[in-house]
């Protein structure tokens, strides 16, 4: 396989952007990335999005998206895995340039979540039909779920949870594109409504438009496109069982785990290597989940990390320097693109106001569903 | 939904039929064409016990448009004493009073209205034991 490497990035603002479309917002991106690097042709695109047909009535995004950024002739594909859609776009755009088979390949993802389509439905169809949304569940109740179930085992509390977003928005009130680019209080998170007890509306992510890019080749390319190329070390992709009721533990994100374990693998890298990190905090717990999988603290030390300030700027391993999907935002089919997007600007001094000095090594991990997908990707400042 | 899907459906839905494994004895609800544990293909029919124990649970106060109306409800993960577990809600009881550890019955009752046509859609819910 072929070293690759990300040369350029492009990602729209992040929010209710009502003037843009979802083929507005992802054109935006995918512009800037091309531009960024100054390439007036690629191989191939592969845009992450989970659901342009049950949001907008869109599907068939591929041809669409190359179409709509004067690329038509253009291999282009749609992939998709609920909320990890854009993790996986990356990762099969890293495929396809590791293979040989494309030297120039842009790997976007994106989500139009506002246009008035019943958001909380269209989500719930990432959880089991069948066994779990059948019986009225929603996205916010799953995680409450995990939730209850850590706060069980761990002795975990609602104040380790609301910590998780005070520290996610003190770094997002440092990015420009960010949601809601605000600090909020504990007392704030620790009052706002219960949407699915014991889960806040303020420890939830926010219904978000947004789109993201990034340009993948070979990394001894990589030089022609930009100075400060980031290399992709590890890819790793997971799954585990689709209803939250068949895991043994339903505390534990083993497809996180897993997914961990195969990118550190191939990366040869541990979590101790680790300096900087994205991970998918969809919910408060779910980041308290996320670095105990992937080994970033030890099982069941996850709800003290953000209190102590382990996990935020400063710390030891600073994690969702971008204000994680909680306060950046959360355009499902694009957060995948857009956490690796952190990480790469973190790794090449790019970051400003957020970077994490000398970063060297990062990791991004996106999860689909309740957490029965999960893809990790381990990256090097060269 | 369209109807064959949940005349399809109904087996495990409507009277909690399971299959037990051949290979490795696992309960698999609803039944599978493979076992998750050892893969095996070979199974016999079992029922679930109409009563469990709650293993985590919620209760959802922002409720998807079709069950707005029974909002605040309680959903718990039920684990029956065959081994297998469930998603189901929790009725007749104070959601809040709905916790890890509580033993519970399961019934028969309305679950939703679905689609314009509104085909009642029928399965189990769980209750305080009595």
């Amino acid at each position: 396989m072929r070293e690759v490497a990300i040369v350029s990035a492009g990602m729209t603002r992040f929010g209710e952007l009502w003037e843009s479309s979802l083929r507005d917002l992802f054109a935006e991106a995918a512009l800037e990335a091309l531009a960024a690097a100054k390439v007036d042709r690629l191989d191939s695109i592969v845009v992450g999005c989970m659901s342009g047909g049950q949001f907008v009535g869109q599907e068939h995004i591929g041809p669409l998206m190359a179409d709509q950024i004067g690329m038509a002739g253009v291999a282009a594909t749609h992939v998709e895995s609920a909320c990890a859609s854009g993790g996986v776009a990356l990762r099969t755009a890293f495929l396809e340039v590791a293979s040989g088979a494309s030297d120039l390949v842009l790997a976007a993802g994106v989500e139009k979540m506002t246009d008035g389509a019943d958001v909380t439905a269209v989500l719930a169809t990432a959880a089991d039909q069948e066994l779990e949304a059948f019986h009225g569940i929603t996205f916010p109740g799953l995680y409450a779920m995990i939730a209850r179930a850590h706060m069980q085992a761990n002795g975990t509390t609602e104040e380790d949870l609301a910590w998780v977003a005070v520290k996610n928005h003190r770094h997002g009130a440092l990015n420009p594109k960010a949601q809601f680019a605000r600090e909020v209080k504990l007392e704030e998170v620790m009052k706002s409504s219960m949407v699915s007890d014991p889960l806040r509306l303020l420890c939830c992510s926010p219904v978000s438009d947004g789109a993201a890019a990034v340009l993948l080749c070979p990394l001894e390319h990589a030089k022609r496109y930009t100075d400060h190329p980031v290399k992709i070390r590890g890819t790793g992709l997971a799954t585990s069982t689709m209803a939250l009721a068949d895991r043994k533990d339903p505390a534990f994100l083993d497809a996180v785990q897993l997914s961990g374990e195969r990118a550190y693998k191939m990366a040869g890298v541990g979590p101790a290597d680790i300096q900087v990190a994205e991970v998918h905090d969809c919910f408060a717990i779910a980041e308290i989940c996320c670095i105990e999988a992937l080994g970033l603290v030890e099982k069941g030390a996850g709800r003290h990390a953000a209190r102590t300030g382990l996990t935020a700027l400063g710390g030891k391993i600073p994690v969702n320097t971008s204000g994680g999907l909680k306060s950046k935002g959360h355009p499902v089919g694009a957060t995948g693109i857009a956490q690796a997007i952190e990480i790469f600007e973190q790794l090449r001094g790019g970051a400003g106001a957020r970077q994490v000095k000398g970063a060297r090594i990062g990791l991004a991990q996106n999860m689909g569903g309740s957490g029965a997908s999960s893809v990790v990707h381990v990256f090097e400042g060269v | 939904m369209p109807s064959p899907r949940n005349w399809r459906e109904i087996p495990a839905r409507y009277r909690l039929e399971a299959a037990r494994c051949r290979g490795c004895g696992k309960v698999v609800y609803p039944a599978r064409r493979a076992c998750p544990a050892c893969r095996g293909q070979e199974f016999e029919k079992t029922m679930l016990s109409w009563k469990g124990k709650v293993v985590t649970s919620t209760v959802v106060q922002v409720a998807p448009t079709e069950f707005q109306m029974e909002a605040p409800y309680a959903v718990a993960i039920v684990e029956t004493p065959e081994g297998a577990r469930l998603m189901t809600q929790v009725v007749d009881c104070d959601p809040g009073a709905v916790q890890p550890g509580m033993e519970v019955a399961l019934v028969f009752r309305l679950i939703r209205r679905e689609g314009h046509g509104g085909i009642l859609c029928y399965g189990f819910k769980a209750v305080p034991a009595a």
